[in-house]
């Protein structure tokens, strides 16, 4: 009985630090940094087709120190299970030229409403962004990229290019 | 032992289990559930129904288990991020999904909702700040559904789900 007690202990103590590691491994993951990937093409050439792996950092979203030129994720106004990895292109209350997406369009100028950034992918003849979906929530990203981890020649920061 | 090494032991704990509360504190607000203060009167009378500028703030309970899939039902009450204001959360109801039509109040015109979007309104018509405003928002602004009511205390109980039947005309979407 007595040893079936120190078990039970045991067991608890041992679920009780489990379930402390879990709480900061949310909080660390969803508030400060994470290792997301990136699917697709719309980012070549800076990221790959084949899905590069991504460091997201989300300080800098929650701060609202997002600046045009930085490359972000954020959920896809479409579709919200899905993560889209772009450029910001521009900031509220920013003029932004939009180049047309098909052969008949023409270029746009669109000023950027309260509250929503306009998202580009790198890629421009083969991205879905706000040339399809128009200017997107502020809300919506989830983090700045701020390293490349994989693949390890690409290994490195992720910089600001201002367009 | 001196005084100064057990002021710092007790010290040292109290930093510790401060931690571990915040951290599981967060875990738990933002995967399980949450209870927060509601102000203002766009959704009278559902939530403040007497409120005239005093502060008769309702407190509520938004669970977070739909962020999961954003399996929405029309008609829920919804806490969601402020398209305009990145800062702000608001609360309303949910009138239409993707692929629905709907009227927009008072006026003629009907519109559909685009893919992933969805038609947010108050309950108070006549002061609320909604979708007639800034139109369709994305489902993915959602940060989690109002499901009780736990202040005042007379008040206490769940969150009835309806909706303005005739305004809205299901899609292809329909659930």
């Amino acid at each position: 009985m007595a040893a079936w007690r120190a078990l039970m202990k045991e067991a608890w103590e041992r679920s009780v630090v489990f379930t402390q590691f879990l709480c900061f491994l949310h909080v660390f993951s969803n508030h400060v940094c994470q290792v997301h990937q990136c699917l697709g093409p719309s980012m070549l050439p800076t990221f790959n087709i084949a899905g590069d792996i991504l460091l997201l950092e989300h300080l800098s979203v929650k701060f609202e120190k997002v600046r045009s030129g930085d490359v972000v994720m954020a959920r896809s106004p479409v579709n919200p299970r899905l993560m889209v990895c772009k450029r910001v292109l521009g900031l509220e209350g920013d003029r932004v030229t939009v180049l047309p997406t098909t052969s008949k369009g023409q270029i746009r100028h669109v000023v950027v409403p309260k509250g929503h950034v306009w998202l580009q992918g790198d890629n421009i003849y083969n991205s879905t962004d706000s040339r399809h979906y128009g200017p997107v929530p502020y809300a919506l990203i989830q983090g700045k990229v701020c390293y490349r981890i994989w693949p390890l020649e690409g290994w490195g920061p992720v910089v600001n290019r201002s367009p | 032992m001196s005084t100064p090494y057990v002021l710092l032991g007790l010290l040292r704990k109290f930093v510790k289990g401060a931690a571990v509360g915040v951290a599981a504190g967060i875990t738990v607000a933002d995967r399980f559930g949450s209870v927060v203060r509601l102000s203002g009167r766009s959704m009278q009378p559902t939530f403040n129904p007497e409120d005239t500028g005093f502060p008769s703030k309702d407190i509520v309970v938004v669970e977070k288990f739909c962020l999961r899939t954003f399996a929405f039902n029309r008609g829920d009450v919804v806490a969601f991020r402020s398209p305009q204001d990145p800062k702000e959360y608001l609360v309303k109801r949910l009138i239409a999904l993707q692929e629905d039509w709907v009227t927009v109040p008072g006026t003629y015109e009907i519109l559909q909702i685009p893919k992933g979007h969805c038609w947010v309104e108050g309950d108070n018509v006549d002061v609320s700040l909604d979708s007639k405003e800034f139109g369709p928002i994305p489902l993915a602004l959602m940060r989690g559904r109002v499901v009780h009511v736990v202040w005042p205390p007379e008040r206490f109980g769940p969150v009835e789900n309806k909706y303005p039947t005739g305004r809205v005309f299901s899609g292809k979407d329909g659930r």
